[in-house]
């Protein structure tokens, strides 16, 4: 697949505001800038993009409690996420919603879920509705690993795939659900193997791998639209980060893995291997690529600036949005 | 012309797949339709708009909620009320809060359809009346006709509303006939009716408690203790004004469900007349409910769990002090 400049460098951008992003959600959340929890997804910017690439505009997805990345990558504005999750009222939610509950349905981003698993079936009936209205939309599904244990996601799968729904669903596999070992609680060692049991395609990709995604994504996008059903992709990829921002000061000295495993997991970061691509193809110069950098970190600064000096929300709001009309 | 609660629903659902593309019915055996309900709707609308789901009550109920927020306006059946356990997460947390959480961004248009109540020897996990569950979540609207009149009116209302509206149709009622106006109307939610007019007791009756404590005030009118019956129609919105209007008349309330007695609508109710129209009480707020025991299976056993005439007529003459 020749995808051309413009898109390869669309895409590292992308990866870049998330990564920028999350580095500075987690220095501020750890500077008690944020209220609540806030989940950071360093390290697997790769899947985000690689899909949201491969979709239109018009498209939706769902995505889950550490969503920031997908939101970005399919078009959310980092100055209105900053301010929502700084709980100011010109944030994406008027400050209702949160890190974990970011939404702008204007982008097809149906938002963020707090409970694993609950996107999964809000994903399937989004493509129900395309189905309903005869359109041709698909909907991209995000979720982890350990929501692929949660009874959701099989029940979605059995209806997505009787109905031959528009939907992708998208498995960041990272290797832990919380604080717990994926394979300690999973019975099996590739969450794609699963789809068999729904009579769909199931792949597995090198998560970290941003063109293989789109590549991936492209073709199971591409089978959604023309009818076909949906598609298991699972991304083997990996967190960086703890599952919380400011776990330490509740889980102690108690640890769940290696620091040579995260070691061995950043060695094979996404952003890297996209500049040694970069570099390799001689399509995409060195200054190009610092060019981007240079103006997500001057976007981001504005974001923060932004959140800071936005209004909170006033007391009397409090009653709004509960009910529509 | 004479109408079964059943035969109202089917109007209010073909009327309103009618009117509205969008609008689509989904459930367990929808297309065959157990109860009768959804008959005939796939011969007019077909399978695209009339889908039987799989046993699965988290995924469709989520399914609906994703359709819903992508534009579709789902019509969800989940046939026993009780079944809506299995998808709490769905309902609670998805349908219920995303439009508050969105910061308004999120439009709901749901409808979920359930039979709930006692129908005779179907136990507790086919007999319980569940509303309450859901009265203490904000963002769902609920709504517990008492009449065919009601159902059909109701139930359209429930379709064309922009929120999460689960309609709840009681099982031992879907055959019960009576005249309802003719052709296309709708009856608002939140507005409580006036089933009977009287002076010395109000008695707050919801769903199928609405014809028995009917008939209680009935015979009571005949020993001229005149009985004001109200029935809600809809838990939330909740029609205070009506309650609290009659309860400031008559200074003595009476609550009539087929809930249980702790937590449920009926303690809802007495709590709200209870503390604002508590000057104009005479005497404390009495409640009539099924008792806090799961349904029994066994028939004596069941009658004597449920509320029943004798035990409506017994608090109202309480409340009466005759």
């Amino acid at each position: 697949m020749d995808l051309g400049k413009d898109k390869m460098l669309e895409m590292y951008r992308m990866m870049t505001r998330i990564r920028l992003f999350e580095m500075r959600v987690r220095d501020l959340a750890t500077a008690n800038e944020i209220p609540g929890f806030v989940h950071v997804s360093i390290g697997e910017e790769a899947s985000a993009t690689g899909v949201c690439a491969a979709l239109r505009p018009t498209d939706r997805i769902t995505s889950t409690h550490r969503g920031h990345g997908h939101l970005i990558a399919k078009g959310g504005r980092l100055d209105r996420m900053m301010a929502e999750i700084f709980g100011k009222r010109t944030g994406y939610c008027k400050g209702k919603g949160g890190s974990m509950h970011i939404v702008d349905f204007s982008l097809g981003i149906l938002g963020a879920n707090g409970i694993v698993g609950g996107g999964i079936p809000i994903a399937t009936g989004s493509a129900l509705a395309t189905v309903i209205a005869q359109r041709d939309e698909v909907t991209a599904c995000f979720f982890g690993d350990g929501a692929s244990n949660e009874g959701t996601f099989h029940e979605s799968l059995n209806l997505a795939a009787v109905w031959k729904l528009p939907v992708i669903y998208v498995c960041e596999n990272n290797g832990f659900g919380e604080f717990t070992p994926m394979q300690t609680v999973t019975s099996v060692t590739d969450i794609a193997v699963r789809a068999q049991a729904y009579g769909i395609p199931g792949v597995v990709i090198d998560g970290n791998d941003v063109l293989e995604v789109y590549r991936c994504a492209s073709e199971a996008i591409a089978r959604a639209r023309a009818g076909e059903g949906p598609t298991l992709i699972e991304c083997k990829t990996y967190r960086w980060e703890g599952h919380v921002v400011g776990e330490q000061a509740f889980l102690g000295k108690a640890s769940y893995r290696s620091e040579a495993e995260v070691a061995e997991w950043k060695a094979r970061c996404p952003l890297l291997r996209f500049e040694k691509f970069a570099a390799e193809s001689g399509k995409i110069s060195a200054a190009e690529l610092k060019k981007i950098r240079e103006e997500t970190e001057a976007e981001l600064e504005a974001a923060v600036k932004f959140a800071r000096e936005s209004p909170l929300p006033d007391p009397a709001e409090v009653t709004d949005d509960v009910f529509s009309g | 012309m004479p109408t079964t609660f059943i035969q109202a629903i089917n109007q209010a659902l073909s009327e309103e797949m009618e009117r509205d593309p969008l609008t689509f019915v989904m459930g367990e055996d929808v297309v065959l339709s157990a109860f009768g309900a959804t008959k005939g709707l796939i011969d007019k609308f077909g399978p695209r708009r009339v889908r039987n789901t799989p046993i699965a009550e988290a995924g469709f109920v989520g399914a609906a909620v994703g359709a819903a927020m992508a534009g579709a306006r789902p019509i969800c059946e989940v046939e026993f009320a009780s079944f809506f356990y299995c998808a709490m997460d769905q309902v609670c947390n998805q349908a219920a809060k995303l439009r508050y959480m969105s910061g308004g961004q999120a439009r709901m248009p749901i409808t979920f359809r359930c039979v709930y109540g006692a129908m005779g020897g179907a136990a507790a996990q086919h007999s319980e009346t569940v509303y309450a569950q859901f009265l203490s979540v904000p963002g769902i609207k609920l709504v517990v006709p008492s009449n065919p009149s009601d159902m059909k009116g109701l139930l359209k209302s429930a379709i064309r509303d922009d929120n999460p509206v689960i309609v709840f149709e009681h099982g031992a009622l879907g055959g019960h006939r009576e005249e309802i106006p003719p052709g296309e109307y709708l009856t608002p939610l939140g507005q409580a009716a006036v089933k009977r007019a009287g002076e010395h007791a109000t008695v707050v009756a919801i769903g199928a408690m609405v014809p028995r404590t009917l008939r209680v005030a009935e015979k009571l009118a005949k020993e001229g203790i005149s009985v004001e019956v109200i029935d809600p129609r809809t838990l939330v919105p909740l029609d205070e004004a009506a309650i609290l209007a009659s309860v400031e008349k008559t200074n003595r309330a009476v609550v009539v469900d087929e809930g249980h007695w702790r937590g449920g609508a009926a303690a809802d109710i007495a709590a709200i007349i209870g503390e604002k129209a508590f000057d104009f009480l005479d005497g404390p707020v009495r409640r009539v409910t099924t008792l806090d025991v799961p349904i029994p299976f066994s028939p004596p056993l069941e009658k004597a769990a449920l509320a029943n005439e004798a035990k409506i007529e017994a608090a109202i003459r309480a409340a009466v002090g005759r």
